[in-house]
């Protein structure tokens, strides 16, 4: 078993903190955007880019 | 074009300056604003971005959402240097300064409340997966499966052969899957007596993070920064144990997901 650290950050940790954590505010300009709404559509974004074969938009673990 | 004000954070006024050029969302500038002895960090946005509409349509364009993810983790990762920030959800905007002032009001005790419950703490991730093995032709399966799938002569492989063989690999992956289970359940027991609060976030698609193997575990950890070294060497400590699963660590982050405020019980002390 190996145990990795600090490397670059992975987008995925990334947006499950941005995404699913961090104080939820309801902005008073019209962002009223539900969690789950919020994380389908990262996922959304994630899979269709998976899918087109584009390059990993985040930095391989080196 | 209008500027709106998307927030990154709440603080305790800053003991220290923040870096001069520390920039946000789209290269704009990270200000504070005060207000009743707390502070906003935040910046200007324009509304063709952040209106509801055009938000819907960028959250599906990989690209921005990426470079919007790290700009929001660029302000709170120096805040974090300088403070303990309470980081907003990514995409909290408002109108103006005085639409951020009169949210800051109307939370002002309970801001303080978590200002003050995550003084000093730092969270880390903790992330438990399970290599794939079946590619290395079932070693786990036993020392008698003579005969794979794909290999050469499937034709000697009587019916009988075939399903007993099946049986076993299925049986070894279930006792390896009962394996690292327990292996997560365990970490995930001593990480938490040694942290202050956990959470569980959902396990991380393969597809998307790109990441060999399964992830079994993904959990994040309230430490105080005192007690962070401590913590990472008990993480490291579980190197040696067992084989086919793959630890990672991650952090230390600001408390994201320790925040602890919802909207609903916002502005309600407790």
């Amino acid at each position: 078993m190996t145990v990795v650290e600090r490397r670059e950050i992975a987008l995925v940790d990334l947006l499950d903190r941005l995404l699913a954590g961090g104080v939820v505010i309801t902005g008073d300009v019209t962002l009223r955007i539900a969690d789950v709404d919020l994380v389908r559509i990262d996922l959304n974004a994630l899979i269709s880019s998976v899918n087109e074969n584009v390059p990993s938009p985040w930095p391989e673990a080196e | 074009m209008t500027a709106l004000r998307y927030v990154y954070a709440v603080c305790r006024p800053l003991t220290a300056p923040l870096q001069a050029e520390l920039r946000g969302v789209a290269g704009a500038p990270a200000r504070q604003l005060e207000h009743h002895g707390l502070i906003a960090v935040v910046s200007q946005v324009p509304d063709s971005d952040f209106s509801e509409e055009a938000l819907r349509t960028r959250l599906e364009d990989m690209d921005w959402l990426t470079a919007t993810a790290r700009a929001h983790q660029n302000v709170i990762d120096a805040l974090t240097g300088v403070t303990t920030p309470l980081p907003l959800r990514m995409a909290t905007v408002f109108r103006d300064d005085s639409a951020v002032r009169v949210m800051m009001e109307k939370r002002e005790d309970a801001f303080r409340h978590a200002l003050d419950r995550l003084d000093g703490r730092v969270e880390w991730g903790v992330k438990i997966f399970m290599e794939n093995t079946d590619g290395e032709g079932g070693g786990d399966g036993g020392e008698d499966t003579g005969a794979r799938t794909g290999s050469a002569a499937p034709k000697a492989m009587s019916g009988r052969d075939y399903l007993r063989q099946r049986r076993m690999r299925t049986t070894a992956r279930e006792e390896q899957w009962r394996q690292v289970e327990e292996f997560a359940r365990r970490l995930h027991e001593s990480l938490s007596a040694q942290a202050e609060d956990s959470r569980l976030h959902a396990p991380q698609n393969p597809q998307l993070s790109g990441a060999a193997g399964r992830n079994v575990l993904n959990a994040a950890y309230l430490v105080p920064r005192a007690r962070s070294e401590e913590f990472v060497t008990l993480v490291d400590r579980t190197k040696d144990d067992t084989p086919g699963i793959r630890v990672e660590l991650t952090g230390p982050w600001a408390a994201y997901s320790f925040t602890g405020l919802a909207e609903e019980s916002a502005g309600e002390p407790t």
